[in-house]
């Protein structure tokens, strides 16, 4: 266990910047998101949750594939480069660690996604446990504990200190570059902390939440229930939801002509737009309904019966916050919860 | 709250109407969700409170194409979008029965700036408390009712329904601000300075479309950002360009039919004052048309569909 | 195919990089179909692939597609691919020249088990109009491995007699070979049309075959919803009913969701499915 003075981060961040890239939460026009850590931003480790979730680290919201030029007739392809730099990505919550292994499931699964794959092999992630959870957090019903985060360093942030620990090879590496600002320490400060953040835990008002009805059995059963019916009407479309949470992985390909170039990318999508699964031949969602329908039931029942049970949300409580009809995922489970009773 | 569901009840029972659009409470005071009612017994969990701040009229569109009337609760300023969707022929007059519901002002938990809220007191309606009591994981704390408002309740066209079939509730002022006063404070910025402040704001954007999916004014069936027929990078947040670009375009495009109802800027996950494009071009209209506002009526004929001979020439006659 | 990425040693060129390919013949089929034949530019195929499986054809600029393969893999010299002209990218592909360059990506999906369950087997193709596209690299395959396959059906039906795609493959080449039979269908009297007329779900009760075969289903929605229940009252199981389904893919190795059916996905453990599986995913294909 290490700790540094809080007064000293921005000598932390300088010397992790030295060294590779960094990305942590930072506060700009009112609003705290992941970017780029530079001399002049102004870092926030206070805001619990960031809008937009960090998985843009791995899976931008757009990148480039390829490029496919034309020349008398002749068609050529230049692939992108993989990223071949390292980062550090600080101040992920457990939830979006998390978040990190339900995208590695999609990604990394034959044929490994290579973009994705080489993103993740230059990436080195360092958690930070949340002090202060959220009335709208609920890491706790998919097993996940937000005083004790996964990644390769895991931090706890403190009136005074920042609070460093290794967990991993990766991690003990990003470690030795920082002894001259790090200082060893005991582990009592951390474990008192985390008792701390267990009996906020305690107090949520989505602790008891079940997936009792949900899971990989759910897969067939709950597609028919008249439940959905009920729920999806103020639904508006907008993909709110998609783009603020770290599971989501849909994504659109297009083209973009340059004029010099035809540039092949792709882009975040959303299972909620109407045009989602249009073809020439028609479209198998027609109604919001369907739609709807379908983003829940493969978080909560497609995704756990490919993946051994693993649900493809992790409780962070952004679609809670930010929906602006207040639908969310905690509403599904619980339609369901009343139904199996 | 009684009243709006005794009428409702009234109302479907009798067979005037065939649903009721409303809102309903989920888990907190603040998490209020529109909703459709079918039945009576459903009417029970009919809400209204201060944060119902949704704009019901855009869900006309959609529940005008089944049978019978809808029974919907609009506040003033939604009458305003119901009347502006109603000279765009998005909606017929006959499908909606309109209770014109009163308000005091509706609040945002977005500008209640504790952690761990788990509860606010005091926003009821239509006896709200001037002081709320907001109960959190670490403490209870106090805000005002006004520094919870939204933005657009503290410049309040007026809190008189310009299209109803009856009335319902009890309404208050609320205006404590002059509406385009944001803008001439931007418009007196230097160019520099102006476009640093769009550039901060509108660099958060995630491209998420609630504002587009919101917009009463926005109801195109295939909305020009969706359509594969011309080559931007649509959905594809590829550069600055492109955000400030949606932005700067949907504005243009709902510019002369925007009632200013702000569902924009309560819908931005990121915060962004989209109203003030919007508002811009609704100051810029009244200068150079004369004194409009969408949706006020259905008769008067709006600037910018319609020409006159002494029109204003854009660059000129501007002081 | 895949090779070594200079910019990141160990990494192969991500499979959604896409190869040039070169198109060598087209042949007009029906007034909206074309099968274009595909080679790489130094000449030879560009992959191998299994019977059913499909690839993504590119048009720069356009947008990218699914296709069938519908060539066999025992063809060693080329591949094609038969196109309806229906959307968007389908009419810039039916505008293209010999000697015009396209890009490619795959084999992607499933694969019909011709090595597996269908050896050995009595086979009957159905098939309606563009559908033969995928069942004809399953013909073609079955034909050049004859022996390891019993009796061949194939059953087919389009609106016309002008929209019949490879009618003169199915007529001087199929219904000549070992053991095969071939029917052939309009939906309306023609001209100068001397066959079957009538839809194909009706002609297959007509002509009413046993059931110690295995059935390979392809055609517009409507058609396989009939053809199934002619084979259910034939007294087929669904376990004996293969088919393809058709949802709109844009990765094509499962990833991006887009074709997402229940636990499936169509573009990775499709598009061939059996009928039982198909039961199994719920309802909106």
């Amino acid at each position: 266990m290490f700790r540094i003075q809080r007064e000293n981060l921005p000598g932390l961040y300088a010397a992790i910047a030295a060294e590779s890239d960094l990305f942590l939460p930072v506060k700009a026009a009112g609003k705290t998101n992941y970017a780029l850590w530079s001399p002049e931003c102004q870092p926030d480790l206070d805001t619990l949750k960031t809008v937009k979730s960090p998985k843009d680290v791995f899976f931008p919201q757009s990148e480039n594939l390829y490029t496919c030029q034309r020349d008398a007739g002749k068609l050529s392809v230049t692939p992108e480069k993989h990223r071949d730099t390292p980062f550090v990505v600080l101040g992920m919550k457990a939830c979006d660690v998390r978040a990190v292994a339900v995208l590695d499931k999609v990604f990394l699964s034959a044929p490994v996604d290579t973009y994705y794959a080489a993103r993740r092999e230059m990436g080195t992630i360092v958690s930070l446990a949340c002090g202060k959870p959220e009335a709208s957090c609920f890491c706790g019903t998919f097993g996940i504990d937000c005083a004790a985060p996964e990644g390769d360093v895991a931090t706890w942030l403190t009136e005074d200190f920042l609070y460093w620990n290794p967990q991993s090879e990766k991690g003990t590496a990003l470690t030795g570059k920082l002894t001259a600002l790090l200082e060893p320490c005991g582990e009592e400060t951390v474990a008192r902390e985390k008792d701390g953040i267990h009996a906020i835990c305690q107090r949520l008002p989505l602790k008891e939440l079940s997936l009792s009805n949900w899971g990989a059995e759910a897969a067939r059963k709950n597609f028919d229930s008249p439940i959905w019916e009920e729920l999806y009407h103020p639904c508006l479309a907008c993909g709110t939801c998609t783009f603020v949470c770290p599971t989501c992985q849909c994504y659109d390909i297009k083209d973009f002509d340059t004029g010099s170039g035809v540039q092949r990318y792709r882009c975040w999508d959303s299972c909620m737009y109407s045009d989602f699964t249009m073809m020439a031949a028609g479209n198998n969602r027609t109604s919001q309904m369907q739609r709807f329908r379908q983003r829940f039931m493969h978080k909560l029942a497609y995704f756990p019966a490919n993946y051994d049970g693993m649900f493809s949300c992790v409780g962070c409580g952004r679609c809670v916050d930010k929906c602006p009809s207040h639908l969310n995922i905690v509403k599904v489970i619980k339609a369901f919860e009343k139904e199996g009773k | 709250m009684q009243e709006m569901i005794q009428r409702a009840k009234a109302l479907l029972e009798s067979g005037q109407v065939s649903r009721v659009l409303g809102w309903k409470k989920g888990e907190t005071e603040f998490d209020v969700e529109p909703a459709f009612f079918d039945t009576a017994e459903s009417l029970d969990g009919l809400f209204y409170n201060a944060f119902c701040g949704a704009n019901l009229s855009k869900y006309l569109i959609e529940a005008g194409k089944k049978e019978g009337k809808t029974l919907v609760f609009l506040k003033p300023c939604d009458s305003y979008s119901y009347n502006q969707l109603l000279r765009e022929h998005r909606v017929e007059r006959e499908k909606a029965y309109i209770i014109g519901i009163g308000c005091k002002g509706k609040l945002t938990v977005n500008k209640i700036p504790f952690d761990g809220i788990l509860s606010v007191q005091g926003a009821d309606y239509p006896d709200y408390s001037e002081n709320l009591t907001v109960e959190t994981l670490y403490g209870t704390k106090h805000i005002s009712y006004k520094e919870a408002m939204l933005e657009r309740c503290h410049v309040c066209k007026g809190k008189e329904h310009v299209v109803y079939d009856e009335l319902l509730g009890e309404s208050q002022d609320t205006v404590d601000a002059e509406r385009f006063a944001q803008v001439t404070a931007l418009e007196a910025m230097a160019p520099e300075e102006r476009f640093a402040f769009f550039q901060a704001e509108l660099s958060k954007c995630i491209r998420c479309n609630a504002c587009r999916n919101v917009c009463p004014a926005c109801s195109c069936r295939k909305c020009v950002f969706d359509s594969t027929a011309f080559d931007s990078a649509q959905k594809a947040n590829t550069t600055s360009f492109e955000e400030k670009m949606f932005h700067v375009i949907r504005a243009f495009h709902v510019a002369g039919r925007c009632t200013d109802c702000g569902e924009c800027s309560r819908v931005c996950p990121q915060g962004i004052p989209l109203h003030l494009f919007n508002r811009k071009f609704i100051k810029d209209i009244n200068t150079i048309y004369g004194d409009y506002q969408a949706g006020a009526d259905l008769e008067s004929k709006a600037p910018l569909t319609s020409f006159r001979t002494d029109d204003a020439e854009p660059g000129v006659g501007r002081g | 195919m895949m090779h070594e990425c200079t910019c990141f040693p160990g990494f192969a060129h991500d499979v959604l990089v896409p190869q040039v390919g070169i198109i060598t013949d087209i042949r007009e089929e029906t007034p909206d179909v074309k099968t274009f034949r595909v080679n790489a530019p130094g000449g030879g195929k560009l992959f191998e692939h299994l019977p059913g499986q499909c690839a993504m054809l590119c048009l720069p600029g356009v947008s990218e597609a699914m296709f069938s393969i519908t060539s066999s893999p025992t063809n060693r010299e080329y591949q094609e691919f038969s196109i309806k002209r229906c959307g968007e990218l389908t009419n810039q592909l039916h505008s293209l020249q010999v000697g015009d360059e396209i890009l490619i990506r795959g084999p992607y999906g499933n694969h019909f088990p011709v090595e597996t369950e269908l050896k050995g087997k009595n086979l009957l193709f159905i098939a309606g109009g563009i559908g033969l596209a995928p069942l004809r690299s399953v013909i073609n395959y079955v034909l050049d491995n004859r022996d390891n396959y019993g009796t061949v059906d194939i059953l087919y039906g389009s609106r016309s007699a002008d929209d019949l795609v490879r009618r003169d493959e199915m007529e001087t080449v199929w219904a000549k070979a070992k053991d095969v039979n071939v029917y052939m269908t309009i939906d309306r009297p023609q001209e100068g049309w001397e066959g079957h007329v009538g839809f194909v779900p009706a002609y297959l009760k007509e002509v009413g075959f046993d059931t110690n075969k295995v059935a390979l289903l392809c055609g517009p929605p409507i058609m396989i919803k009939f053809c199934l229940q002619a084979l259910e009252e034939m007294g087929f199981s669904k376990e004996q009913v293969y088919t393809t389904l058709e949802l709109r893919m844009k990765c094509g190795i499962g990833k991006c969701g887009r074709c997402n059916i229940g636990t499936k996905y169509v573009c990775k453990d499709g598009p061939v499915f059996r009928f039982d599986q198909v039961d199994a995913l719920p309802n909106e294909y």
